[in-house]
């Protein structure tokens, strides 16, 4: 690793710890050892560890350690740290996907941006298995990547208001499958019939920052019969 | 639990106004899944009201924000309101806040609206009883996850909820009636914020620094559970974006429009906006009571007074029964 970690103020109860300073695969197996060797040294004192991309959050409870402390404390855990081999690969999750411009409106813009036909825009979007760097925005909510740079397109002038449960997004270099409706300025290439989160599974999200996941292009009757919502998509306003 | 912990159906909701949530402290363990932390965006004021109907830390009360509520009492019930003044009423005749009183059966309760501060706390002699979703009662509606149904919904005409038979006489015994004088916020004061420096803060201009610290701030219109805006001089970070990282609470975030938001309880759990460092927990609880278009100041404190405050704070709230 050649770069040096550096730790920053988060408040009274978090430190931010700054592993790397760009986006790349290997940087969760380094972020997922800190986040077990944090588990370990703050014990009952740990709230909260939120890693992305290129960092760990560490919130902690000040009644039971200053922040001064808990500065201590990580400095001692990144003394030696070594990534998690094991945890490298992660789970390999299948998400069954109708790629359709029904529920994937902007399939044809992403083609046309790419001077590709749609059927090549879907086998490039589904050949790679993408790696979770970080879960946000709502719950159960994947940042993955990275994608073909071909499709690489930017986000929505416009977001839309409402996107559906299952909506399969991609932005910049990053895709991602939208667990709730929500609002959102993703470009749609389709719909997933998996369940991304819920709260009556154990562990409650589908996907976890290190897992690895692929898109898999299913017809609109497997979609539905896995219980995919094929409702069309309402135009932007 | 013990027969008298079981929960009945205490209080009626006859309007439900703009928004009343049930809180508990909040979400805690699942942010790495997305999920954000919930719970009083007054800490400080939610646990006067615990503590004054001998309530444990962590019990659940209702956030009422701005007022327009209407509750009647379905039996005799202790309860204690803090926070802001909502001009809340019982028949007509105005409630003493920050200390416990009696609402009897059949009478209603009403928030009006705001006299001073933006939100109230009414806290139940036995708490109230709803199952936990993710560990935690926490009403998050934008995440669909607790509250008295599990979720999300704010309160509607109509509800009935829960309370718990007050079974713990002793606990109510130890629990003081009235909160003392010194520890009443006055939310009629302009609210002087302390900010403790951190994330990119060398990152912002000179000129940004000195305006960040000697500004009063106005707060937007644009002020909910997920963050505050406030208005005031244009403040310039080199920086323009990031990666997006972990927020804490409190995190004071600056986008390329250069007015800074300050991140409440129901934030998005990431964010890519470079930050000036973040409140005390204390002072987002002070923020919280803002109405749009109240002066704010920020104030450069170290954590070492900002922890002795807090801890302060802490010790006066039983977590466990005494």
């Amino acid at each position: 690793m050649s770069w040096k970690p550096v730790l920053e103020s988060a408040g009274l109860d978090a430190w931010i710890v700054r592993m790397f300073a760009s986006i790349d695969e290997r940087n969760v197996s380094w972020l997922s050892a800190l986040a077990r060797r944090c588990e370990e040294a703050f014990g009952d004192a740990l709230v909260d560890l939120v890693p992305s991309y290129t960092t760990l959050l560490i919130v902690f409870d000040p009644l039971s350690v200053s922040p001064s402390q808990a500065r201590a404390i990580i400095c001692q855990t990144l003394v030696d740290l070594e990534p998690e081999e094991t945890a490298h690969e992660g789970e390999v999750h299948e998400l069954p996907t109708w790629y359709d411009a029904r529920v994937g409106p902007e399939l044809p813009r992403v083609a046309e941006g790419a001077g590709m036909a749609v059927s090549d825009v879907i086998e490039a979007h589904s050949e790679r298995a993408y790696r979770v760097f970080a879960l946000g925005f709502a719950p159960g909510f994947a940042f993955m990547g990275l994608v073909d740079p071909r499709l690489e397109c930017a986000r929505l002038n416009t977001p839309r208001k409402r996107v559906p449960a299952g909506s399969v997004a991609l932005a910049g270099l990053q895709t991602a499958a939208y667990p709730t409706e929500t609002p959102g300025g993703w470009n749609l290439l389709g719909r997933t019939s998996a369940r991304l989160f819920d709260r009556e599974r154990d562990g409650f999200s589908l996907l976890r920052v290190g897992d690895r996941v692929r898109f898999v292009p299913v017809s609109r009757e497997v979609f539905e019969r896995e219980g995919g919502n094929t409702a069309p998509l309402e135009p932007i306003t | 639990m013990t027969q008298h912990d079981l929960p009945e159906p205490g209080i009626r909701v006859l309007c439900a106004g703009p928004l009343a949530l049930l809180q508990d402290s909040g979400r805690f363990g699942v942010r790495h899944l997305g999920v954000t932390q919930g719970g009083p965006a007054d800490l400080y004021s939610w646990a006067w009201a615990n503590h004054l109907t001998g309530n444990l830390w962590g019990s659940a009360n209702l956030e009422i924000t701005f007022g327009g509520l209407k509750l009647v009492a379905v039996r005799d019930l202790e309860i204690a309101i803090t926070g802001a003044d909502l001009g809340a009423t019982i028949e007509h005749k105005p409630v003493p806040l920050w200390q416990r009183t009696i609402w009897k059966a059949g009478d209603t309760l009403t928030f009006a609206a705001p006299v001073s501060g933006l939100r109230a706390y009414l806290a139940v002699c036995g708490g109230f009883a709803a199952e936990p979703v993710l560990g935690s009662v926490a009403c998050v509606t934008r995440e669909e996850l607790g509250g008295f149904e599990g979720n999300g919904a704010k309160l509607a005409t109509g509800d009935e909820l829960s309370v718990n038979r007050s079974g713990s006489g002793q606990q109510l015994a130890n629990a003081p009636t009235e909160a003392p004088k010194d520890v009443l916020p006055d939310f009629s004061q302009p609210a002087v914020l302390d900010l403790l420096p951190g994330a990119q803060i060398a990152s912002f201009t000179g000129r940004s620094l000195f305006d960040a610290f000697n500004t009063w701030w106005q707060v937007d219109d644009r002020a909910d559970r997920m963050g505050v805006r406030l208005r005031g001089p244009t403040l310039n970070c080199k920086i323009n974006t990031l990666i997006s990282e972990g927020i804490s609470l409190g995190s004071v975030q600056v986008p390329p429009d250069g007015q800074p938001i300050i991140l409440l309880n129901d934030r998005q759990t990431i964010g890519g906006y470079p930050r000036l460092g973040a409140l005390s927990p204390l002072s987002a609880s002070r923020l919280a009571q803002c109405l749009p278009r109240e002066p704010v100041r920020l104030i450069a404190r170290g954590s070492d007074a900002v922890l002795k405050e807090h801890r302060m704070f802490r010790a006066v709230f039983h977590s466990e029964p005494v």
